[in-house]
């Protein structure tokens, strides 16, 4: 493994390590102590301390629980039911395909994250209601791209013999077509995890993703910005967390299409 | 280009219809009574009864959808429950704020990219490539939520160069206009050096070098013009991502925009203000995406002969 992949992946492996065995950590992330609040960063708290007295590394730490939490499964959801439903559109093809092509359509002319920070500010803030905001605008570029891959192999000659054969619907749907046009899916949810990473932070920055007391970068960020004045570390820290982790996905992604050799993106 | 133009407006309809009934339904998907949620739980029976009237609520949700699409068709979004203003009053108040930030965003992005996307494409495999494309990689990886503060941090409170925020003269367009446009400048630099790599291969390159031409010539009018269309359709597409940008710009930079109010109303719990919002900005990013393909077919005659 070249050094262009070494890098990113440690960085994505300690996100990954830390995210999963931080409840495991003698982590105090919620403890309050008040003659430390404000505290820069100094040899026995390396990040330094909040606006509450809290330190900041061990928010730092269960930050990354969160946002893997919810990279995970928003991804998750999005790329089984997009899948899904792009296959299925590609597969029925005629007037369903018709119709699914509209929705999907009309899902894509909201911009970005906008139809995400509505949904979760309608139904109310909470980290699962994140994360159904989140899948619902998510699914789209999964379907999309689905449908399109399954098009194009969807009359291949290895599909027709396999239904000569008599294969059934579901064992030529998921080992003749699904498997063909995973690369081009996977490579997409790789950037995917990157894009759901930035706007959990972003509705937690709002206010809208995880509540306090529990940690988010994005919701760090948001009480940092308060005291960005007197106290930069704390909008430091978290920031620089979510840049690396991001950038190395992006460049793991890019890693990845070239590797898989698909070619996804103009 | 007659039957394109009228295929596409028929599909921009389709989709605008789309939006409209998914906009609708936002408010239905407030878990519980939304007249609970707005009016607090202290309300007065009579209190609720007079808002789920006013708002419609007491009809069948076809009566409601077909009411909402008349007042549309009339620009009527209806009333403000915390200011009791009409809507379509108050979106007229910001949307210029909006406008003003995303033109100045995208005109912060192509500043950047063109000379950087160019530099990269020319001067391949060179340092000054590796430079550019690690920029690109950094600046689609910087949330904004983050660059913003970092700016503010550096340019406001240690230069003091830029106000800090709110909305007035050129000066406080810089720092949001930065924050905004730096992930789409990332983008369209590698979209650049990419669209232009690919045209420089070409034969009437050749051509235009062999017939002596100065190397900028060739390469702005004969590289970047053939290059601009993909660059374009790029453009337009990310407008949609630059716009969902600008709520959360407006809200750092205190912004009196369409972005903010969305905010403010979802704090406040406006939610026909909400809907408004997501509509006007969403339809926006409709018309862009519709004139972006005119455009391009009005450019590229090629697109033409495939509809």
């Amino acid at each position: 493994m070249s050094i262009r992949s070494a890098v990113p992946a440690t960085v994505i492996l300690i996100w990954c390590s830390v995210a999963i065995i931080a409840p495991l950590l003698p982590l105090k992330p919620d403890e309050i102590l008040l003659s430390k609040i404000l505290i820069g960063p100094s040899a026995d708290a390396w990040l330094g301390y909040d606006d509450l007295g809290r330190s900041i590394a061990d928010r730092l730490l269960m930050g990354a629980r969160t946002s893997l939490a919810v990279a995970s499964s928003v991804v998750s959801i999005s790329l089984a039911f997009g899948t899904f439903v792009g296959i299925v559109s590609a597969w029925l093809g005629g007037w369903w395909d018709h119709v699914i092509v509209r929705i999907i359509d009309v899902f894509i002319a909201f911009p970005g994250i906008l139809l995400a920070i509505a949904l979760a500010g309608l139904l109310g803030p909470g980290i699962g209601n994140a994360v159904i905001a989140l899948a619902v605008v998510g699914w789209v570029g999964y379907a999309r791209l689905a449908r399109a891959q399954a098009l194009a192999v969807k009359h291949r000659e290895h599909i027709d013999a396999a239904r000569a054969l008599g294969t059934g619907r579901w064992r030529i749907g998921v080992r003749h077509l699904l498997l063909l046009i995973s690369a081009p899916l996977i490579v997409e949810a790789t950037f995917g995890i990157a894009g759901v990473v930035i706007a959990e932070a972003s509705l937690s920055f709002l206010g809208l993703g995880v509540q306090p007391p529990a940690a988010s970068w994005g919701s760090m960020i948001r009480d940092g910005a308060r005291y960005m004045l007197v106290s930069p570390h704390m909008v430091l820290a978290p920031g620089i967390a979510i840049v690396l982790v991001v950038l190395s996905i992006n460049l793991l992604g890019d890693r990845l299409r070239d590797w898989m050799d698909v070619r996804l993106r103009p | 280009m007659l039957r394109f133009l009228i295929a596409r407006l028929a599909s921009a309809m389709v989709v605008v219809f789309g939006v409209v009934t998914i906009v609708f339904l936002l408010v239905h998907l407030v878990p519980g009574d939304p007249v609970e949620v707005m009016l607090g739980e202290a309300a007065q029976p009579a209190d609720r009864e007079s808002l789920r009237h006013t708002l419609g609520l007491d009809q069948p949700l076809w009566v409601q959808w077909g009411r909402y699409i008349q007042g549309l068709l009339h620009a009527d979004l209806g009333v403000s429950l915390h200011s009791k203003r009409p809507i379509v009053e108050i979106l007229r108040e910001r949307v210029s704020a909006t406008v003003v930030l995303a033109v100045a965003g995208l005109v912060v992005a192509v500043l950047i990219a063109l000379p950087l996307g160019i530099l990269a494409a020319v001067r391949k495999d060179t340092l000054w490539d590796q430079a550019s494309m690690v920029f690109a990689m950094i600046g689609v990886s910087i949330p904004n939520f983050w660059m913003g503060p970092l700016l503010i941090l550096v340019f406001s409170y240690w230069l003091g160069w830029f106000p800090v925020s709110g909305m007035g003269g050129v000066g406080s367009l810089v720092l949001p206009a930065l924050t905004l446009g730096t992930a789409l400048a990332a983008i369209l630099s590698r979209m650049t050096r990419a669209a232009l790599l690919e045209v420089l291969g070409e034969d009437y390159i050749r051509a235009a070098r062999a017939k002596g031409l100065q190397e900028g010539t060739v390469i702005l009018h004969h590289g970047l013009r053939n290059a601009a269309l993909p660059v374009i359709t790029v453009l337009g597409l990310q407008l949609g991502a630059l716009l969902a940008g600008a709520v959360i710009t407006e809200t750092i930079f205190a912004w009196p925009g369409i972005g903010r109010l969305t905010v403010e109303s979802i704090q406040s719990r406006d939610y026909p203000v909400v809907q408004a919002c997501v509509l006007l900005i969403s339809l926006g990013y409709v018309l862009v995406n519709t004139l972006t393909d005119v455009v391009y077919a009005a450019l590229d005659p090629r697109v033409q002969l495939h509809t």
